[in-house]
């Protein structure tokens, strides 16, 4: 097992330098001169001079190439165009409402879908199934800021249960954190939640229809055990699957749900960054989100392991 | 007089939430008792599997519904039990073994753990006692080194292992009735022998009642006490095994025994001078596993297998599964390339053609599977597989059509059967279908994998004789793959037994099954169940033989 997590993390490493190559000459294979594209259109000569002394521009390709990677692994994700801060501080600034959107949706959908659907699959073909169903596909249809200015009228505007937007820090107590964050992780859920309920009902009619559902029966089992202890987890490996690949939905949900409840995240930072053209924060972004791509694809193979027995690498 | 464990008193099963529904089972009465088999028998969709799911309680629920009659056991009745009444009854007074130990045993979960679990239910035992009591049990149906295969998952275990895990996990609790449903079909042989022994023993040791369902007459004669003839849903008589096998009194189960393939070989052919229409030399077959860092694994499926054919003849590859008969016959039609040694059709070397070079001897050699479900495409008419073929190979379409019915007659289907789908035919007749598009190609050889171990026996009986009548008619030479030494028996000039990739022993059918000389092949014919008797002639085999 730790020798398979060696090799896993080992195989990586390709697959992040790949990235980090893409990402160093997305700027240098920009038609133009870089320094230009970076100081913007109404630099000087001795501007653009200093950017490219700065950025070693002058040096050979592959030079730059390594000197990039080296200050890249010491944490030096370079300085920000528009602010003049360092990339790393700006992102540390930034993070924290990221996260705890991104964990809480996955959180809430995974307490919300999984049962959802295995109560469809077990319930298959009668009301609670067709709910279950039609509620999936109005998760799926609804575009997720009509469902953020939905909640904000009812539970905000109408009902004055939280507060229509803004971010406060966890370290600032528990109760003004969640307050804002409900709504925003609420909003986020909902396409997720359609998505893993779907799935899991999928996975459990398949599995509930096995040899082994059925010996399960015949042992006497209580129909609750059944379902949990002997199906569910046999169903698990497709759902996990999903529940991983859903982090391409969650970023750009993020993005969108930031701007709706005016959060402070790296969504907006992102978006910003991308209209100023602030070249370092959006390197800096891609190689993020790729590395959040791989770790929660290494964690879905390990966890496929953990749940299988038959799966041996 | 013993007693009555289970009591069926004229069961109704209907189709359907309610009781207008079509009857699955229709007025079925059986009585098993005290220490006794009672062997349920039937061809498929006879109701046998659903009169045991009924007794279970595991019946789909709105799907198929107990409408009439009774389930008594031990006197409880069954079918107005409430749900919770029947859980407390699985296992403690009630068990049930399957067909598939592949598929019947939660494959994510150890199997002691699964056992385990109906200690859980059923008991208020601590963890200690009831490990004691799971490992007293595994060691009682002859599992080895059971502290190991408590901890196992399903898939390290083979299939008899796994059979046993199934027979102790239902015989933990010492129920009254034991209900076994296939459990040795899936099974090779010689493994069939020592569970059928297993349950036999237990049955005596433990006093339980067995309903043992069977579609195998060989089975059958091995276990049964006494016999219930199952068709349509219907009872069609019961008696003790002598009856039923000596003196049937109903024209339905005569007709099932007669089809039986008797184990003794039938009349050798004379040898012929005809020419060798294929030829394996020495064929070998290596799979290599690659992992991307580990290192290579590599199993040898087929050794050095030196095989010879001549036009008109019928040669038999018999072996257990994995024996490497299927991967022998694969390499041979060139569906797979053999790693080593050389395969000749009609005098012409073909191991080594590439695709584009092998396709104008392709037609030479066909094959026909065994699951007739899957191996027609479910979306083409039947016409349309059949004329596919010569199609390819240049021949107009409407000629191709006009022999596509040319040759449902020869497989005696219905001319106008060309427009029609697989799913509106029967097992029995889609495999006539398989034969007639591998003999639109006017093949020397055909290759038949297992080709009628999916039919009941009378639909069996009657593919054996198509296919025999058609290697009178065509002059065909049939390669004929089969687990079943009694098909072996009746359809093969020569047969080779395979064991591990290998053949062990070769020869005329008449010589090789009658007076084997290798011990693998003695162990293979002492294991065929009902070897002792020659159903088709109602008599016990010592008679027969004189």
């Amino acid at each position: 097992m730790l020798g398979y997590l060696l090799r896993r993390i080992l195989a990586a490493i390709p697959v992040m330098g790949v990235v980090a190559l893409f990402v160093f000459l997305l700027l240098r294979l920009t038609p133009g001169d870089p320094a230009a594209i970076l100081a913007g259109d109404n630099a000087t000569p001795e501007q653009l001079e200093r950017i490219r002394t700065s950025l070693g521009l002058n040096e050979p390709l592959y030079t730059q190439f390594f000197t990039w990677i080296g200050k890249l692994l010491q944490g030096d994700l370079g300085t920000s165009l528009i602010s003049n801060v360092p990339v790393l501080t700006l992102i540390g600034r930034r993070i924290e409402p990221s996260i705890s959107i991104a964990l809480s949706t996955i959180i809430l959908a995974i307490l919300v879908a999984v049962p959802l659907g295995v109560i469809a699959a077990w319930k298959h073909g009668t009301w609670i199934d067709r709910f279950v169903m039609g509620l999936s596909v109005i998760g799926f249809s609804v575009p997720v800021f009509v469902i953020g200015y939905l909640l904000i009228q009812i539970f905000a505007i109408e009902l004055r249960w939280v507060p229509v937007q803004g971010f406060r820090s966890i370290t600032a107590g528990f109760g003004p954190f969640f307050e804002r964050i409900i709504l925003p992780t609420c909003t986020l859920s909902f396409i997720y939640v359609a998505l893993i309920a779907r799935m899991t009902r999928a996975a459990m009619l398949d599995v509930l229809g096995e040899d082994y559902v059925r010996t399960a029966r015949a042992k006497g089992i209580s129909e609750t055990g059944v379902l949990l202890r002997h199906a569910l987890r046999n169903a698990a490996v497709p759902v996990i699957t999903v529940i991983g690949t859903g982090f391409a939905l969650l970023i750009s949900g993020v993005v969108v749900t930031e701007s709706v409840f005016n959060l402070p995240g790296i969504g907006r930072l992102t978006v910003d960054a991308v209209l100023a053209r602030d070249y370092p924060v959006i390197q800096a972004m891609i190689l993020l989100t790729s590395l959040v791509y791989v770790t929660v694809n290494l964690l879905i193979d390990v966890a496929y392991t953990l749940l299988d027995p038959r799966i041996r690498y | 007089m013993t007693d009555i464990v289970l009591d069926i008193e004229n069961l109704v099963v209907s189709l359907g939430k309610k009781s207008g529904g079509p009857r699955i089972i229709d007025g079925v009465s059986l009585q098993v008792r005290d220490g006794e088999t009672l062997c349920v028998v039937g061809e498929s969709g006879s109701g046998k599997s659903v009169t045991s799911l009924t007794v279970m309680g595991l019946l789909q629920k709105g799907a198929l519904t107990p409408t009439g009659g009774s389930v008594k056991l031990v006197g409880e009745e069954l079918l107005a039990a409430s749900d919770r009444r029947l859980r407390e009854l699985r296992a403690t007074r009630m068990a049930m073994i399957f067909q598939e130990p592949m598929t019947a045993l939660n494959p994510v979960v150890p199997v002691g753990r699964q056992i385990d679990e109906v200690l859980r239910v059923h008991t208020s035992l601590d963890a200690r006692a009831r490990r004691q009591k799971i490992l007293a049990m595994m060691e009682h149906v002859r599992l080895p080194d059971v502290e190991r295969i408590f901890a196992s998952y399903p898939h390290r275990l083979s299939g008899g292992q796994r059979q046993r895990i199934m027979i102790a996990m239902a015989l933990v609790l010492e129920p009254k009735l034991l209900i076994a449903d296939e459990p040795t079909t899936a099974l090779d042989v010689t493994t069939q022998k020592q569970i059928l022994t297993l349950i036999r023993d237990l049955q005596r040791d433990h006093g339980t009642a067995v309903l043992f369902i069977t579609h195998d007459m060989g089975v059958v004669a091995e276990i049964a006490d006494r016999v219930a003839v199952m068709r349509y849903g219907k009872l069609v008589e019961t008696g003790t095994l002598e009856t039923i096998l000596r003196t049937p009194n109903m024209e339905y189960t005569r007709n099932l025994l007669s089809s039986v393939p008797s184990l003794v070989p039938r009349p050798p052919r004379a040898e012929t001078n005809e020419p060798v229409v294929l030829e394996a030399n020495e064929l070998g077959k290596v799979y290599r596993e690659r992992s991307f860092f580990g290192k290579t694994r590599e199993v040898a499926a087929a050794k050095e297998v030196t095989l010879t054919l001549r036009k008109g003849r019928t040669l038999g590859i018999v072996g257990e599964s994995g024996s490497g008969k299927s991967t022998v016959a694969r390499c041979i039609v060139r569906l797979i390339d053999p790693t080593s040694g050389g395969v000749r059709l009609a005098g012409r070397e073909i191991s080594d053609l590439s695709r584009r070079l092998l396709q104008p001897h392709r037609k030479k050699i066909q094959i026909i599977f065994q699951d007739p479900y899957r191996s027609l495409n479910p979306r083409v008419a039947i016409g349309e597989t059949i004329a596919e073929g010569p199609i390819n190979y240049g021949m107009p379409r409407a000629e191709a059509l006009a022999r596509a019915r040319e040759l449902l007659e020869l497989v005696d289907l219905p001319a106008d059967a060309v427009s029609r789908y697989p799913h509106q035919f029967s097992g029995g007749q889609r495999q006539r279908i398989a034969i007639a598009r591998a003999l639109a190609l006017d093949p020397d050889v055909l290759v038949a994998d297992e080709a009628v171990s999916a039919l009941d026996v009378s639909v069996q009986a009657q593919v054996l004789e198509l296919l025999d009548e058609i290697q009178k008619r065509l002059g065909i030479a049939l390669l004929f793959i089969t687990h079943d030494l009694r098909v072996a028996a009746q359809i093969c000039d020569d047969v080779a037994v395979m064991q591990h990739g290998r053949i062990v022993e070769q020869g005329p059918a008449a010589e090789v099954l009658t007076h084997p000389q290798q011990a693998y092949t003695k162990a293979l014919l002492d294991a065929a169940p009902g070897r002792g008797w020659d159903f088709a002639n109602f008599r016990a085999v010592e008679v027969a033989a004189e």
